[in-house]
């Protein structure tokens, strides 16, 4: 309950956040909403000397739409993505990964740029960004870096962030037209996360399963693409039965990992149910079906 | 550790105070401030019994701390009631019974109060999903949610009202 | 006629609680909400295996941390008087030395080893982090059955093995039944260990007052008349120099009704240190140091006719008590015996329960306590012989019933049910559930791999505890006293503890009611040993039974005093008066009359006495329940199967339960829809989860589940009112019913929804994953 004695640091502005961090180093750690570092803190499974909060940084905030893609803010709460007519209406699939997040109070304080920081293998929007193709945006002490989703989730809440580097912005292409999406989610009953959380993308053209992409969170020890899944559908009939043939390879090429909520075997199981149900909404949203 | 300043402003009353930057925003305000309403239920953020507005906001005041509340303002559940007159909510849970042991009642009272400023009228799947955040163990949650329906259709009444109506 | 008559009854009546006002403005006050002058904070540093010697303890480091005040090891404590105490099950039950901290050996995961005294909780903290504790890991005894096997490690070494007690039970020709029998149906079901989460964690505030050798104890317990002469033992105390607070108690569910180590701690510190000492636990601490409940494995075998007609019971029990005992801990399990014939008709009975001693934490009382477990395997054996049988549950349950007619009714498990009248509870619920639709619906088979099942469940529970011969060293009685202020106004004191009950509104209906004045004249006073001079406590659904029973023969005895004031003021015979409508008046001339407050002001002024008679209207009465009671009820269930993933969908539920007179409806269904909501998350969601070494691996809120409410539909709620004629308020008691009575009800719901699949039982909690397991096994999935 009681964390370990650290020093405060409340920059205003990511240069002085880089500037701390380049300080202290390892013993430095970003703050943004805290839901994932503050209750490990209070457990003692975090203890950093130094804690640098990125709240009262200004100009993190902000979901815009920039033309080929739409631009977010690190420091954007999950509470102000769910509720964005923006994403709701182009990015279906982060929105409602977004409103899945634990519950009100916690996406009225969580950030969208903590969360991807994090990498907590729960987490829900690291195969939403997989899915969309996201680019993640990386300031560090030499410059600007943009690290695509797929480079950006390394290992078990490790990204391709360095140590002094602060995510910033996280940008979102458009999505053609013609595509659906939904984010489908097996919770965990009692701390919310995900045990599945499967982002669909899908794109048609007439009768035909133009592009699909499946991100996978919850599952292994990172979010991953369910590939398998998306090569078997793309080009195949817009229909059901196509969505349930690859819907089978899902869970292909993921190591599940298992635990007293849900085995390796389970999750595996849940990863071609949940693709097959998310892919089936997407795809009627793709074709102005709901 | 250094201690930090902080200015914190709790149902109107602005605080200063020198702080240790790992205390708690919960413990700030039972223990500082003894505003002692809002209550400890876990230490994972999943109970909710801490829940307080920041800026009108529902948080859980548990998973901050107090240096990050600096300069913001916040409302706990004994800044509701405004001369004497209980808030609609809490209202709601008296009439509706939607309390037993009331543990858990001030930080749900408050999620409460956030759900109505941002829907005014909630559906009881609403409201339910609203209150996912906020654990109680004695009501089964039945009366909680009829304690909501009651503050909604009250609150709905009074803004009928004329202004300056009593 | 008269205003007397006039007067709208309270019991009975919808009446909002006078506790909320505190609590939903903030200002209850409980145990950590006081903050004393100079007070401290303790830590616990406790023992993170489930089976260790403790080798060495360094507390140097931690005695040198900025704010300590004291640190202190099993060796430092001279002045506590031997072990924690427990209430057996049997006469030679082995009790296992419970010391405040343990010094040897550590005995499950969050056993207390050593404690910080601090300045504040930060500084207690950190230096808990600075006790250095070696241990040498020990086997660990985690499975039941495991625990029972010759060779097993032993939590206590001292004993031969692992069983603490063994209790049976034999009534009628059992072999026979069996023999004779026309079908036997046989099950192994487990009612799994659960947690009591309490919104509020255990929390203790002890200030020991060396002028006056005094020492009062706020702590968040159910029990605190039980708490006094335990801690004044242990300190070596007189009784009556020590005070127990339980203030605004943050939830209870039984594990509140237990002693523990921290609130003997807290007050030795107290008294050692001159300054109040406060622990609060965490809620990670909670889940390893405040008991648990359940944890019981049931092994049984029902004999019945052809037609039905269950005939013997065969049953072995293994209860898990954990490393030591809760203070109820070996009780519990025998709860389970007393109660496993539920509501039918069962002649021939044997019954074997083993208690044992693992390396996790003690069990104890959690809401229900025994009678869950024993409702869930009787009412589960039902439907699968039902099954066996080809016949519908509920016509089996209507051909086992105990008749109406025959009540006072003895079991076989020789408990005398006062009364009961299940057929129209059974008949109630059938209708609202709309079981005949949805045995239609159900024909026309799944829907896109959905099932929709129903369960249907009787229960009875004891409760409403004592007797005191059934609850040695505590006693089953409970006081009332009943004060009339000079001003009229009226005091009572209970020696109950309600923490959440709602008493202090519902003995005010009762007193209001009898006397005939306004519930603002009335304050109830309760869980203070300084102000109510004796109690048990509140726990077993016997708050209103037992507690509520001891103030109306209070009020009766303060109303004959009244009379005998009033006779003399109005010089009438008292024979020929009456008392309601908040006055004493003559019966046939209710205008011929003194008020409450009149009578009041005469028993306190001398001049006003009539002869022998003692000043003061007041009367203190224990009521000693002459037998348990018995409520009952029939709750039933629809739900939804998704056989792709194992999830459950609750889609109904209705209730309809009978708990004698209703003193207060909307306490009532609250206590109803709290309780079924318990018992659904023991069904569906709870799981405490130690692996072989004996480590917690559900041991926060992020792994221990509990349910939301978006999981829940709208509970439909009934009742029918069978008056206790062996209780003076006709209450049975209705704490419990809804956590006894849902398990089984929603796990036969699903049961019966996989039924097309073959199957016919899965163990509790079920999880999607062990529904979708169980749907694989059977071999016909969607």
């Amino acid at each position: 309950m009681i964390p370990s004695a650290f020093e405060y640091h409340s920059p205003t502005s990511v240069e002085d956040a880089l500037g701390l961090l380049g300080r202290f180093g390892d013993d430095a750690k970003l703050l943004a909403g805290g839901h994932s570092l503050i209750p490990l803190m209070k457990l003692r499974l975090a203890a950093p000397e130094h804690l640098i909060d990125l709240g009262r940084v200004q100009g993190l905030s902000y979901i815009r739409d920039e033309g080929g893609a739409i631009a977010i803010g690190a420091m954007t709460t999950h509470s102000a993505v769910a509720a964005s007519e923006l994403l709701r209406s182009r990015v279906a699939v982060l929105a409602e990964a977004a409103a899945s997040i634990g519950d009100v109070q916690v996406r009225n304080r969580g950030t969208i740029g903590g969360s991807l920081a994090h990498a907590d293998p729960g987490a829900d929007l690291p195969g939403v960004m997989l899915a969309l193709n996201a680019e993640l945006v990386a300031r560090g002490a030499s410059g600007t870096r943009t690290i695509a989703a797929a480079d950006f989730f390394t290992d078990l809440l490790s990204t391709a962030l360095e140590p002094n580097e602060v995510l910033t912005e996280i940008r979102i292409p458009v999505l053609p037209a013609n595509t659906g999406s939904t984010y489908l989610k097996f919770a965990n009953q009692a701390s919310g996360y995900a045990i599945v959380g499967i982002a669909a993308v899908v794109t048609v053209s007439g009768a035909t399963v133009a592009d699909a992409r499946v991100g996978v969170s919850g599952v292994g020890e990172t979010a991953s693409r369910a590939s398998g899944t998306e090569q078997a559908l793309r080009g195949q009939p817009a229909n059901a039965d196509a969505v349930k043939r690859a819907a089978q390879q899902a869970a292909d090429g993921i190591e599940p990992l298992g635990d007293i909520h849900a085995s390796a075997e389970y999750r595996s199981h849940l990863v071609r149910v949940f693709a097959e149900r998310a892919l089936n909404t997407a795809l009627g949203r793709a074709q102005g079906r709901g | 550790m250094a201690g930090a300043h902080v200015s914190i402003t709790v149902n109107g009353k602005s605080y200063e105070r020198e702080v240790e930057p790992r205390l708690l925003l919960v413990h700030f305000l039972r223990e500082e401030l003894g505003l002692t309403g809002t209550h400890i239920g876990c230490d994972t953020s999943q109970c909710g019994a801490c829940t307080i507005l920041l800026d009108d906001i529902a948080v859980k005041s548990c998973t901050m701390f107090a240096v990050q509340a600096d300069g913001r303002s916040l409302t706990t559940v004994e800044g509701l009631a405004q001369g004497g007159q209980l808030h609609p909510v809490q209202e709601g849970f008296w009439e509706e019974h939607g309390l037993q042991c009331g543990y858990c009642t001030p930080g749900m009272i408050m999620s409460v109060v956030g759900l109505l400023q941002a829907n005014a009228s909630p559906s009881e799947q609403e409201i339910r999903h609203a209150i996912h955040g906020n654990l109680c163990r004695c009501t089964g949650y039945q009366h909680i949610v009829n304690a909501v329906q009651y503050a909604a259709n009250k609150m709905a009444e009074g803004a009928k009202q004329p202004i300056g109506a009593d | 006629m008269t205003s007397q008559v006039d007067i709208p009854k309270l019991v009975g009546a919808r009446v909002k609680r006078r506790e909320d006002p505190r609590l939903i403005t903030g200002n209850g006050q409980y145990t950590d909400d006081i903050q004393l002058m100079r007070g401290l904070h303790m830590a616990v540093r406790r023992s993170e295996y489930g089976h260790a010697r403790i080798t060495r303890i360094d507390t140097s480091a931690a005695k040198s941390m900025p704010g300590v005040v004291a640190v202190l090891t099993a060796d430092d404590l001279t002045d506590v008087l031997g072990p924690m105490p427990a209430a057996p099950a049997t006469p030679d039950t082995k009790i296992a030395p419970r010391n405040v901290l343990t010094k040897d050996k550590a005995r499950h995961v969050g056993d207390p080893i050593a404690v910080v005294v601090a300045e504040d909780r930060y500084q207690a903290r950190d230096a808990v982090d600075a006790i250095e504790v070696e241990f040498e890991e020990l086997p660990a005894v985690v499975d039941l059955e495991a625990a029972m096997q010759p060779g097993a490690p032993k939590v206590h070494d001292q004993f031969d093995d692992n069983v603490a007690f063994y209790w049976t039970l034999h009534t009628g020709e059992v072999d026979e039944a069996f023999a004779n029998a026309g079908i036997v149906v046989k099950q192994r079901m487990e009612s799994q260990r659960l947690q009591g989460v309490p919104l509020e964690t255990r929390a203790i505030l002890a200030d020991y007052q060396p002028g006056e050798d005094h020492l009062t104890l706020w702590t968040s317990t159910q029990a605190p008349h039980l708490l006094k002469p335990i801690i004044g033992g242990m300190l070596g105390m007189p009784e009556n120099h020590v005070r127990v607070i339980a203030p605004e108690v943050g939830g209870g569910f039984g594990v509140k009704a237990d002693l523990y180590p921290e609130e003997v701690l807290c007050c030795v510190l107290s008294r050692r240190l001159g300054r109040p000492v406060k622990y609060v636990e965490t809620r990670s601490e909670n889940f390893q140091a405040t008991v648990h409940g359940r944890g019981q494995l049931g092994e049984y075998e029902i004999a019945a006719t052809k037609d039905g007609k269950v005939t013997g019971l065969r049953v072995k029990i293994l209860a898990d008590l954990g490393a030591y005992q809760g203070f109820f801990g070996n009780v519990v399990p025998t709860l389970s015996g007393l109660m496993l014939t539920g509501v039918y008709t069962i002649p021939a009975l044997h019954c074997d329960i083993y208690g044992l001693f693992t390396n996790k934490t003690s069990t104890g009382a959690y809401r229900g306590a025994g009678r869950p477990e024993a409702t869930y395997y009787i009412e589960r054996m039902m439907d699968l012989l039902a099954r066996e049988l080809n016949m519908d549950p509920v016509e089996l349950r209507r051909r086992n019933l105990i008749p109406t007619e025959a009540f006072p009714y003895q079991t076989a498990s020789g408990m005398l049910y006062e009364s009961a009248n299940y057929g129209p509870a059974l008949e109630k619920a059938l209708q609202m559930i709309g079981y005949d639709r949805v045995r239609e619906q159900q024909k026309g088979g799944p829907e896109n791999g959905k099932y929709t099942g129903i369960g249907v469940s009787t229960w009875t529970e004891i409760c409403g505890f004592g007797p005191s011969a059934a609850l040695p060293g505590v006693g089953g009685w409970e006081m009332g006293k009943v004060t009339i202020e000079r001003t009229g106004m009226v005091t009572v004191h209970t020696g109950t503890s309600p923490h959440g009950q709602g008493q202090e509104t519902s003995f005010a209906q009762i007193v209001a009611d009898e006397f005939g004045v306004p519930m603002e004249n009335i304050r109830v006073i309760h869980s203070d040993t300084d102000k109510v001079a004796h109690g048990v406590g509140t726990f077993g659904s016997r708050g209103t039974t037992v507690g509520g029973a001891a103030i109306l023969m209070s009020i009766n005895k303060v109303k004959e005093k009244m009379k005998r004031f009033a006779a003399n003021m109005m010089d009438a015979n008292e024979d020929d008066l009456d008392v309601s409508g908040g006055r004493v008046w003559v019966k046939g001339s209710p205008d011929k009359g003194v008020t409450i407050g009149e009578v009041a002001a005469a028993a306190y002024f001398p001049a006003a006495f009539p002869p022998d008679t003692e000043p003061g209207l007041e009367a203190i009465s224990y009521f000693e329940p002459p037998n348990f009671a018995f409520p009952f009820g029939v709750h039933a269930a629809v739900v939804e199967v998704d056989s792709a993933t194992g999830q459950i969908a609750l889609k109904k539920y209705v209730a309809v339960d009978d708990c004698g007179t209703v003193i207060s409806p909307l306490l009532v269904a609250g206590q109803v829809h709290g309780g079924v909501a318990q018992g659904i998350g023991q069904a569906f969601y709870e799981d405490v989860v130690y692996d072989e070494n004996g480590q917690l691996i559900s041991g926060t809120l992020m792994d221990y589940a509990l349910p939301h409410a978006e999981d829940f539909p709208t509970f439909e709620l009934d009742r029918t009112v069978t008056p206790n004629p062996m209780n003076p308020l006709g209450a049975k008691g209705i704490g419990e019913a809804g956590t006894i009575a849902a398990s089984p009800t929603v796990v036969s719901a699903v049961v019966d929804a996989l039924k097309p699949l073959g199957i016919k039982h899965i163990d509790m909690p079920l999880k999607p994953e062990r529904v979708w397991r169980t749907i694989q096994a059977a071999g016909r999935p969607s």
